[in-house]
Protein backbone atom coordinates (compact mmCIF):
# COMPACT_ATOMS: atom_id res chain seq x y z
CA UNK A 1 0.00 0.00 0.00
CA UNK A 2 1.55 3.48 -1.16
CA UNK A 3 -0.54 5.57 1.97
CA UNK A 4 1.16 2.49 4.63
CA UNK A 5 4.51 3.64 3.15
CA UNK A 6 4.23 7.20 4.32
CA UNK A 7 2.98 6.15 7.87
CA UNK A 8 5.11 3.50 10.17
CA UNK A 9 2.54 2.61 12.26
CA UNK A 10 0.28 1.57 9.25
CA UNK A 11 2.68 -1.34 7.70
CA UNK A 12 3.26 -4.74 9.32
CA UNK A 13 1.07 -6.43 11.07
CA UNK A 14 -0.12 -2.69 12.48
CA UNK A 15 -2.24 -1.85 9.35
CA UNK A 16 -3.66 -5.53 9.43
CA UNK A 17 -4.71 -5.17 12.83
CA UNK A 18 -6.58 -1.57 12.70
CA UNK A 19 -8.00 -3.46 9.24
CA UNK A 20 -8.97 -6.32 11.26
CA UNK A 21 -10.29 -4.30 14.38
CA UNK A 22 -11.99 -1.56 11.51
CA UNK A 23 -13.99 -4.26 9.78
CA UNK A 24 -15.06 -5.82 13.15
CA UNK A 25 -16.44 -2.26 13.96
CA UNK A 26 -18.04 -2.33 10.82
CA UNK A 27 -19.84 -5.44 11.62
CA UNK A 28 -20.62 -4.90 15.18
CA UNK A 29 -22.92 -1.42 13.62
CA UNK A 30 -24.71 -3.67 10.85
CA UNK A 31 -25.64 -6.21 12.96
CA UNK A 32 -26.83 -3.85 15.74
CA UNK A 33 -28.70 -2.10 13.58
CA UNK A 34 -30.35 -5.28 12.32
CA UNK A 35 -31.67 -6.12 15.76
CA UNK A 36 -32.31 -2.19 16.98
CA UNK A 37 -34.30 -1.24 14.17
CA UNK A 38 -36.90 -4.39 13.67
CA UNK A 39 -36.79 -4.27 17.65
CA UNK A 40 -37.29 -0.29 17.79
CA UNK A 41 -40.29 -0.44 15.49
CA UNK A 42 -41.67 -3.14 17.19
CA UNK A 43 -41.43 -1.20 20.37
CA UNK A 44 -42.77 2.21 18.84
CA UNK A 45 -45.81 0.76 17.59
CA UNK A 46 -46.16 -1.16 20.88
CA UNK A 47 -46.04 2.01 22.95
CA UNK A 48 -48.47 3.76 20.30
CA UNK A 49 -51.25 1.02 20.52
CA UNK A 50 -54.12 2.13 22.39
CA UNK A 51 -54.26 -1.50 24.54
CA UNK A 52 -52.56 -1.04 27.96
CA UNK A 53 -51.50 -4.60 27.59
CA UNK A 54 -49.21 -3.80 24.29
CA UNK A 55 -48.12 -0.21 25.80
CA UNK A 56 -46.44 -1.20 29.36
CA UNK A 57 -44.11 -3.89 28.91
CA UNK A 58 -42.60 -1.37 25.78
CA UNK A 59 -42.69 1.50 27.80
CA UNK A 60 -40.56 -0.43 30.59
CA UNK A 61 -38.30 -1.87 28.01
CA UNK A 62 -37.31 2.06 27.11
CA UNK A 63 -37.88 3.54 30.41
CA UNK A 64 -35.33 0.55 32.14
CA UNK A 65 -32.17 -0.04 28.94
CA UNK A 66 -31.88 4.14 28.69
CA UNK A 67 -31.76 4.56 31.93
CA UNK A 68 -28.66 2.01 32.25
CA UNK A 69 -25.42 2.55 31.26
CA UNK A 70 -24.54 0.73 28.04
CA UNK A 71 -20.94 -0.37 29.20
CA UNK A 72 -22.98 -1.88 32.59
CA UNK A 73 -25.08 -3.69 29.97
CA UNK A 74 -22.01 -4.72 28.15
CA UNK A 75 -20.58 -6.00 31.29
CA UNK A 76 -23.90 -7.54 32.59
CA UNK A 77 -24.43 -9.76 28.90
CA UNK A 78 -21.12 -10.93 28.86
CA UNK A 79 -20.17 -11.73 32.46
CA UNK A 80 -23.73 -12.75 34.14
CA UNK A 81 -26.24 -13.60 31.59
CA UNK A 82 -24.20 -16.71 30.18
CA UNK A 83 -24.33 -17.51 34.52
CA UNK A 84 -28.50 -18.53 34.09
CA UNK A 85 -27.57 -20.55 31.25
CA UNK A 86 -26.41 -24.22 31.81
CA UNK A 87 -23.09 -25.53 32.43
CA UNK A 88 -22.13 -27.22 29.01
CA UNK A 89 -24.38 -23.87 27.31
CA UNK A 90 -22.45 -21.89 28.69
CA UNK A 91 -18.87 -23.45 27.93
CA UNK A 92 -19.70 -24.05 24.74
CA UNK A 93 -20.70 -20.31 24.26
CA UNK A 94 -17.34 -18.70 25.83
CA UNK A 95 -15.43 -21.43 23.19
CA UNK A 96 -16.52 -20.11 20.49
CA UNK A 97 -15.80 -16.68 21.40
CA UNK A 98 -19.23 -15.08 23.04
CA UNK A 99 -17.56 -11.51 22.99
CA UNK A 100 -19.11 -10.63 19.33
CA UNK A 101 -22.18 -11.79 19.95
CA UNK A 102 -23.03 -10.14 23.51
CA UNK A 103 -21.59 -7.13 21.84
CA UNK A 104 -24.06 -6.88 19.01
CA UNK A 105 -26.87 -8.08 21.56
CA UNK A 106 -26.01 -5.25 24.51
CA UNK A 107 -25.60 -2.55 21.96
CA UNK A 108 -28.26 -3.35 19.76
CA UNK A 109 -30.89 -4.17 22.61
CA UNK A 110 -29.63 -0.37 24.27
CA UNK A 111 -29.77 1.19 20.75
CA UNK A 112 -33.81 -0.49 20.11
CA UNK A 113 -34.52 1.63 23.00
CA UNK A 114 -33.69 4.90 21.14
CA UNK A 115 -34.65 4.31 18.13
CA UNK A 116 -38.07 3.72 19.37
CA UNK A 117 -37.95 7.07 20.91
CA UNK A 118 -37.21 8.42 17.89
CA UNK A 119 -39.85 6.19 15.69
CA UNK A 120 -42.52 7.22 17.85
CA UNK A 121 -42.02 10.35 17.74
CA UNK A 122 -42.25 10.04 13.79
CA UNK A 123 -45.54 8.16 13.96
CA UNK A 124 -46.60 11.09 15.95
CA UNK A 125 -46.02 13.76 13.59
CA UNK A 126 -48.32 11.83 11.02
CA UNK A 127 -51.50 14.10 11.13
CA UNK A 128 -54.75 12.86 12.29
CA UNK A 129 -56.38 13.30 8.83
CA UNK A 130 -53.67 10.12 7.09
CA UNK A 131 -55.56 7.69 9.66
CA UNK A 132 -58.65 9.23 8.97
CA UNK A 133 -58.42 8.96 4.90
CA UNK A 134 -56.90 5.48 5.43
CA UNK A 135 -59.90 4.08 7.07
CA UNK A 136 -61.87 5.88 4.83
CA UNK A 137 -60.68 4.43 1.74
CA UNK A 138 -61.90 0.76 4.04
CA UNK A 139 -57.92 -0.14 5.19
CA UNK A 140 -58.36 -1.72 8.59
CA UNK A 141 -56.19 -1.13 11.70
CA UNK A 142 -52.83 -3.00 10.55
CA UNK A 143 -53.30 -1.88 6.92
CA UNK A 144 -53.63 1.80 7.39
CA UNK A 145 -50.45 1.65 9.76
CA UNK A 146 -48.55 -0.98 7.23
CA UNK A 147 -49.23 0.84 4.41
CA UNK A 148 -50.07 4.91 5.14
CA UNK A 149 -48.72 5.55 8.62
CA UNK A 150 -45.45 3.51 8.89
CA UNK A 151 -43.72 4.10 5.50
CA UNK A 152 -44.35 8.38 6.56
CA UNK A 153 -43.73 8.38 10.11
CA UNK A 154 -40.23 5.84 8.81
CA UNK A 155 -39.07 8.87 6.47
CA UNK A 156 -39.81 11.05 9.28
CA UNK A 157 -37.49 9.75 11.34
CA UNK A 158 -34.78 9.03 9.00
CA UNK A 159 -32.41 11.59 10.30
CA UNK A 160 -33.18 11.31 13.65
CA UNK A 161 -32.15 7.51 12.81
CA UNK A 162 -28.85 8.47 10.97
CA UNK A 163 -28.13 9.93 14.56
CA UNK A 164 -29.16 7.23 16.43
CA UNK A 165 -26.71 5.15 13.95
CA UNK A 166 -23.67 7.77 14.76
CA UNK A 167 -23.99 6.90 18.50
CA UNK A 168 -24.39 2.97 17.97
CA UNK A 169 -20.90 3.82 16.18
CA UNK A 170 -19.72 5.49 18.81
CA UNK A 171 -20.82 3.16 20.78
CA UNK A 172 -19.26 -0.17 18.96
CA UNK A 173 -15.93 1.15 20.86
CA UNK A 174 -16.97 0.25 24.49
CA UNK A 175 -17.07 -3.77 23.37
CA UNK A 176 -13.43 -3.64 23.71
CA UNK A 177 -14.21 -3.81 27.56
CA UNK A 178 -15.67 -6.92 27.06
CA UNK A 179 -12.93 -8.09 24.92
CA UNK A 180 -14.38 -8.00 20.97
CA UNK A 181 -11.17 -7.30 19.03
CA UNK A 182 -12.98 -4.10 17.64
CA UNK A 183 -11.07 -0.91 16.07
CA UNK A 184 -10.34 0.23 20.09
CA UNK A 185 -9.09 -2.90 21.13
CA UNK A 186 -6.99 -3.68 17.87
CA UNK A 187 -5.80 0.06 18.58
CA UNK A 188 -4.77 -0.87 22.11
CA UNK A 189 -2.88 -3.86 21.19
CA UNK A 190 -0.69 -1.41 18.51
CA UNK A 191 0.44 0.58 21.08
CA UNK A 192 1.58 -1.59 24.03
CA UNK A 193 3.01 -3.24 21.39
CA UNK A 194 4.40 -0.48 19.62
CA UNK A 195 4.77 2.29 21.97
CA UNK A 196 3.13 4.70 19.49
CA UNK A 197 0.09 5.60 21.64
CA UNK A 198 -0.13 9.39 19.61
CA UNK A 199 -0.10 7.68 16.19
CA UNK A 200 -2.20 4.48 17.17
CA UNK A 201 -5.03 6.73 18.84
CA UNK A 202 -4.70 9.18 15.89
CA UNK A 203 -5.46 6.30 12.98
CA UNK A 204 -8.36 5.20 15.41
CA UNK A 205 -9.24 8.60 15.39
CA UNK A 206 -9.11 9.03 11.83
CA UNK A 207 -11.27 5.50 11.26
CA UNK A 208 -14.06 6.59 13.55
CA UNK A 209 -14.40 10.13 12.19
CA UNK A 210 -14.74 9.00 8.46
CA UNK A 211 -17.49 6.55 9.02
CA UNK A 212 -19.31 9.50 11.39
CA UNK A 213 -18.87 11.75 8.35
CA UNK A 214 -20.42 9.26 6.03
CA UNK A 215 -23.38 8.66 8.46
CA UNK A 216 -23.35 12.53 9.15
CA UNK A 217 -23.72 12.81 5.19
CA UNK A 218 -26.77 10.23 5.30
CA UNK A 219 -28.07 11.84 7.67
CA UNK A 220 -28.43 14.83 5.56
CA UNK A 221 -29.49 13.48 2.68
CA UNK A 222 -32.53 11.88 5.01
CA UNK A 223 -33.28 15.38 5.78
CA UNK A 224 -33.92 16.41 2.24
CA UNK A 225 -36.01 13.36 1.64
CA UNK A 226 -38.92 13.98 4.44
CA UNK A 227 -42.01 14.46 3.39
CA UNK A 228 -43.09 17.98 3.44
CA UNK A 229 -45.66 18.52 6.39
CA UNK A 230 -43.23 17.43 8.38
CA UNK A 231 -40.48 20.02 7.70
CA UNK B 1 -28.36 -11.01 45.66
CA UNK B 2 -28.94 -9.45 49.30
CA UNK B 3 -25.95 -10.94 50.35
CA UNK B 4 -23.64 -8.73 48.21
CA UNK B 5 -25.69 -6.12 49.21
CA UNK B 6 -24.76 -7.32 52.78
CA UNK B 7 -21.64 -7.86 52.70
CA UNK B 8 -20.42 -5.00 49.93
CA UNK B 9 -22.59 -2.20 50.29
CA UNK B 10 -20.11 0.54 52.07
CA UNK B 11 -17.83 -0.70 49.06
CA UNK B 12 -20.39 0.00 46.07
CA UNK B 13 -21.20 3.36 48.16
CA UNK B 14 -17.89 4.82 49.18
CA UNK B 15 -15.17 2.67 47.50
CA UNK B 16 -12.19 1.82 49.93
CA UNK B 17 -13.03 5.78 51.98
CA UNK B 18 -12.46 6.58 54.66
CA UNK B 19 -9.13 4.04 54.67
CA UNK B 20 -8.53 4.95 50.88
CA UNK B 21 -9.40 7.06 47.78
CA UNK B 22 -13.11 8.21 47.65
CA UNK B 23 -14.90 5.59 44.87
CA UNK B 24 -18.17 3.79 44.42
CA UNK B 25 -21.44 6.03 43.93
CA UNK B 26 -20.19 8.54 45.79
CA UNK B 27 -17.01 9.12 43.43
CA UNK B 28 -19.90 8.74 40.05
CA UNK B 29 -22.02 11.48 41.71
CA UNK B 30 -19.39 13.88 42.00
CA UNK B 31 -17.39 13.22 38.72
CA UNK B 32 -21.31 13.19 37.03
CA UNK B 33 -22.15 16.75 38.68
CA UNK B 34 -18.51 18.39 38.35
CA UNK B 35 -18.81 17.59 34.85
CA UNK B 36 -21.91 19.09 34.21
CA UNK B 37 -20.86 21.65 35.93
CA UNK B 38 -18.05 22.63 34.24
CA UNK B 39 -19.00 21.32 30.56
CA UNK B 40 -21.80 24.24 30.52
CA UNK B 41 -19.27 27.28 30.66
CA UNK B 42 -16.93 25.60 28.49
CA UNK B 43 -19.51 24.68 25.82
CA UNK B 44 -20.71 28.43 26.31
CA UNK B 45 -17.07 29.53 25.17
CA UNK B 46 -16.61 26.95 22.61
CA UNK B 47 -20.62 28.16 20.91
CA UNK B 48 -19.31 31.75 21.25
CA UNK B 49 -16.12 30.95 19.53
CA UNK B 50 -17.40 28.66 16.70
CA UNK B 51 -19.20 32.50 15.96
CA UNK B 52 -16.46 34.69 16.57
CA UNK B 53 -15.47 36.80 13.91
CA UNK B 54 -11.92 36.23 14.02
CA UNK B 55 -11.21 33.24 11.82
CA UNK B 56 -8.01 32.23 13.88
CA UNK B 57 -9.89 31.27 17.08
CA UNK B 58 -13.23 30.38 14.76
CA UNK B 59 -11.79 27.61 12.61
CA UNK B 60 -9.80 25.18 15.44
CA UNK B 61 -12.98 25.62 17.36
CA UNK B 62 -14.77 24.24 14.31
CA UNK B 63 -11.98 21.87 14.20
CA UNK B 64 -11.98 20.09 17.81
CA UNK B 65 -15.78 20.32 17.44
CA UNK B 66 -15.67 18.31 14.41
CA UNK B 67 -13.27 15.88 15.72
CA UNK B 68 -14.59 15.40 18.98
CA UNK B 69 -18.63 14.90 17.28
CA UNK B 70 -17.31 11.95 15.43
CA UNK B 71 -15.41 10.69 17.83
CA UNK B 72 -16.16 7.74 20.56
CA UNK B 73 -16.06 8.95 23.53
CA UNK B 74 -13.76 6.60 24.55
CA UNK B 75 -10.95 8.25 21.80
CA UNK B 76 -11.56 11.12 23.90
CA UNK B 77 -10.00 9.64 26.89
CA UNK B 78 -7.71 8.05 25.69
CA UNK B 79 -6.21 11.01 23.87
CA UNK B 80 -6.90 12.69 27.45
CA UNK B 81 -5.04 10.07 29.26
CA UNK B 82 -2.43 10.57 26.84
CA UNK B 83 -2.23 14.26 27.44
CA UNK B 84 -2.89 14.69 31.05
CA UNK B 85 0.31 15.77 32.86
CA UNK B 86 1.42 13.07 35.21
CA UNK B 87 -1.67 10.43 34.20
CA UNK B 88 0.33 7.42 34.97
CA UNK B 89 0.66 8.03 38.38
CA UNK B 90 -1.22 6.58 41.11
CA UNK B 91 -3.99 8.71 43.17
CA UNK B 92 -6.93 10.65 41.62
CA UNK B 93 -5.08 11.41 38.05
CA UNK B 94 -7.58 9.21 36.69
CA UNK B 95 -10.63 11.81 38.05
CA UNK B 96 -8.73 14.83 36.30
CA UNK B 97 -8.43 12.48 33.11
CA UNK B 98 -11.79 11.41 33.09
CA UNK B 99 -13.40 14.81 33.96
CA UNK B 100 -11.16 16.39 31.65
CA UNK B 101 -12.57 14.22 29.30
CA UNK B 102 -16.29 14.32 30.09
CA UNK B 103 -15.88 18.44 29.70
CA UNK B 104 -14.45 18.22 26.38
CA UNK B 105 -17.29 15.52 25.08
CA UNK B 106 -20.05 17.34 26.53
CA UNK B 107 -18.80 20.96 25.78
CA UNK B 108 -18.26 19.84 22.34
CA UNK B 109 -21.90 18.77 21.98
CA UNK B 110 -23.21 21.80 23.86
CA UNK B 111 -21.27 24.28 21.45
CA UNK B 112 -23.68 23.21 18.87
CA UNK B 113 -26.55 23.83 21.05
CA UNK B 114 -25.42 27.14 22.32
CA UNK B 115 -24.57 28.01 18.57
CA UNK B 116 -27.70 27.06 17.35
CA UNK B 117 -29.26 29.18 19.62
CA UNK B 118 -27.12 31.94 19.03
CA UNK B 119 -27.77 31.29 15.69
CA UNK B 120 -32.02 31.39 15.98
CA UNK B 121 -31.87 35.20 17.75
CA UNK B 122 -32.40 37.72 15.50
CA UNK B 123 -29.57 39.90 14.31
CA UNK B 124 -31.27 42.70 15.52
CA UNK B 125 -30.70 41.67 18.92
CA UNK B 126 -27.11 42.35 19.37
CA UNK B 127 -27.56 45.50 16.90
CA UNK B 128 -29.87 47.13 19.22
CA UNK B 129 -28.02 46.60 22.24
CA UNK B 130 -24.59 47.46 20.33
CA UNK B 131 -26.70 50.87 19.05
CA UNK B 132 -27.58 51.09 23.05
CA UNK B 133 -24.03 51.76 23.49
CA UNK B 134 -22.79 48.29 24.67
CA UNK B 135 -19.48 46.51 23.45
CA UNK B 136 -19.42 43.57 21.97
CA UNK B 137 -18.77 41.28 25.29
CA UNK B 138 -21.58 43.34 27.22
CA UNK B 139 -24.14 42.74 24.45
CA UNK B 140 -23.13 38.80 24.66
CA UNK B 141 -23.47 38.99 28.53
CA UNK B 142 -26.58 40.52 29.29
CA UNK B 143 -28.35 40.77 25.79
CA UNK B 144 -27.80 37.42 23.67
CA UNK B 145 -26.68 34.42 25.54
CA UNK B 146 -29.56 35.12 28.07
CA UNK B 147 -31.69 34.63 25.36
CA UNK B 148 -29.97 31.95 23.86
CA UNK B 149 -29.02 30.01 27.03
CA UNK B 150 -32.75 30.00 28.68
CA UNK B 151 -33.35 26.81 26.87
CA UNK B 152 -30.20 25.15 27.57
CA UNK B 153 -30.34 25.97 31.60
CA UNK B 154 -33.38 24.08 32.56
CA UNK B 155 -32.17 21.13 30.67
CA UNK B 156 -28.96 20.44 33.11
CA UNK B 157 -30.54 17.44 34.92
CA UNK B 158 -31.08 15.76 31.56
CA UNK B 159 -27.79 16.60 30.96
CA UNK B 160 -26.37 14.77 34.79
CA UNK B 161 -28.21 11.84 33.26
CA UNK B 162 -26.23 11.70 29.87
CA UNK B 163 -22.84 12.89 31.91
CA UNK B 164 -23.46 9.98 35.03
CA UNK B 165 -23.82 7.49 32.14
CA UNK B 166 -20.68 8.17 30.75
CA UNK B 167 -19.13 8.27 33.89
CA UNK B 168 -18.87 4.05 33.67
CA UNK B 169 -16.23 4.87 31.16
CA UNK B 170 -13.72 5.46 34.06
CA UNK B 171 -13.66 1.92 34.88
CA UNK B 172 -11.61 1.21 31.31
CA UNK B 173 -8.62 3.65 32.70
CA UNK B 174 -8.89 2.37 36.25
CA UNK B 175 -10.88 5.31 37.68
CA UNK B 176 -12.64 3.32 41.26
CA UNK B 177 -16.15 4.82 40.02
CA UNK B 178 -19.16 2.47 40.44
CA UNK B 179 -18.81 0.22 37.70
CA UNK B 180 -15.49 -0.20 38.50
CA UNK B 181 -16.14 -1.25 42.31
CA UNK B 182 -18.56 -3.55 40.54
CA UNK B 183 -16.26 -5.18 38.80
CA UNK B 184 -13.91 -5.66 41.93
CA UNK B 185 -16.56 -7.36 43.55
CA UNK B 186 -17.55 -9.45 41.04
CA UNK B 187 -13.74 -10.90 40.73
CA UNK B 188 -13.85 -11.41 44.29
CA UNK B 189 -16.79 -13.50 44.27
CA UNK B 190 -16.51 -15.29 41.03
CA UNK B 191 -19.58 -17.26 40.96
CA UNK B 192 -21.74 -14.15 41.96
CA UNK B 193 -22.12 -12.10 38.23
CA UNK B 194 -25.38 -11.68 37.85
CA UNK B 195 -26.48 -10.67 41.24
CA UNK B 196 -23.53 -8.48 40.95
CA UNK B 197 -24.18 -7.20 37.75
CA UNK B 198 -28.39 -7.27 38.45
CA UNK B 199 -27.78 -4.95 41.31
CA UNK B 200 -25.69 -2.25 39.99
CA UNK B 201 -27.70 -1.74 36.96
CA UNK B 202 -31.00 -1.61 39.15
CA UNK B 203 -28.97 1.17 41.27
CA UNK B 204 -28.16 2.81 38.03
CA UNK B 205 -31.88 2.64 36.72
CA UNK B 206 -32.78 4.52 39.82
CA UNK B 207 -30.49 6.94 39.91
CA UNK B 208 -30.89 7.63 36.37
CA UNK B 209 -34.47 7.13 36.02
CA UNK B 210 -35.28 9.01 38.79
CA UNK B 211 -33.35 12.32 37.59
CA UNK B 212 -35.01 12.24 34.08
CA UNK B 213 -38.22 11.87 35.86
CA UNK B 214 -37.59 14.80 38.00
CA UNK B 215 -36.55 16.43 34.29
CA UNK B 216 -39.41 16.12 33.02
CA UNK B 217 -41.34 17.45 36.19
CA UNK B 218 -39.13 20.70 35.97
CA UNK B 219 -39.82 20.91 31.75
CA UNK B 220 -43.69 20.90 32.49
CA UNK B 221 -43.04 23.22 35.24
CA UNK B 222 -41.15 25.69 33.24
CA UNK B 223 -44.11 25.81 30.99
CA UNK B 224 -44.69 27.50 27.58
CA UNK B 225 -42.75 30.04 28.62
CA UNK B 226 -39.16 28.24 27.51
CA UNK B 227 -40.69 27.18 24.15
CA UNK B 228 -40.23 23.57 22.39
CA UNK B 229 -37.17 21.92 24.36
CA UNK B 230 -38.71 18.82 25.20
CA UNK B 231 -35.85 16.40 26.16
CA UNK B 232 -33.22 19.00 26.80
CA UNK B 233 -29.30 18.82 25.74
CA UNK B 234 -30.26 14.80 25.26
CA UNK B 235 -32.66 15.44 23.06
CA UNK B 236 -30.56 18.30 21.23
CA UNK B 237 -27.51 15.60 21.03
CA UNK B 238 -29.95 13.61 19.05
CA UNK B 239 -31.67 15.96 17.14
CA UNK B 240 -28.64 18.06 16.16
CA UNK B 241 -26.60 15.69 13.15
CA UNK B 242 -22.76 15.54 14.52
Amino acid sequence: MQLAGAFPILQGKYGDWFLSGFIESLQLLGWALLLALPLGLLLAVGRSATSRLARAPATAYVQFLRNIPVMVQLLFWYFAAPQLLPAFVRAALYRHGAEFPCAVLALGLYAAAFVSEDLLSGLRAIPRAQYEAASALGMGRWQSLRRVILPQALRNSLPALASQALTLWKNTSLATVIGASELMYQTQKVETESFRGAEAFAVATVLYLAVSTLITGLGVVAERWRPVHAR
Amino acid sequence: MSSVLHDYWAYFLVGQYPNGPLGGLALTLLLGVSAVTLALPFGVLLGLARLSPWRALRWPVMALVYVVRGSPLLMVVFWAYFFMPGSSGRGNSQFATMLAALVVFNGAYLAEIVRSGLEALPRGQLEAARSLGLGYLQAMRHVVLPQALRNVLPSLVSQLVVTIKETSLGYIIGLTEFTFIATQVDSQLITHSTAVYTLVALTYFALCGGLSLLARRLDARSGPQAGPRPGGWAQARRAVPA
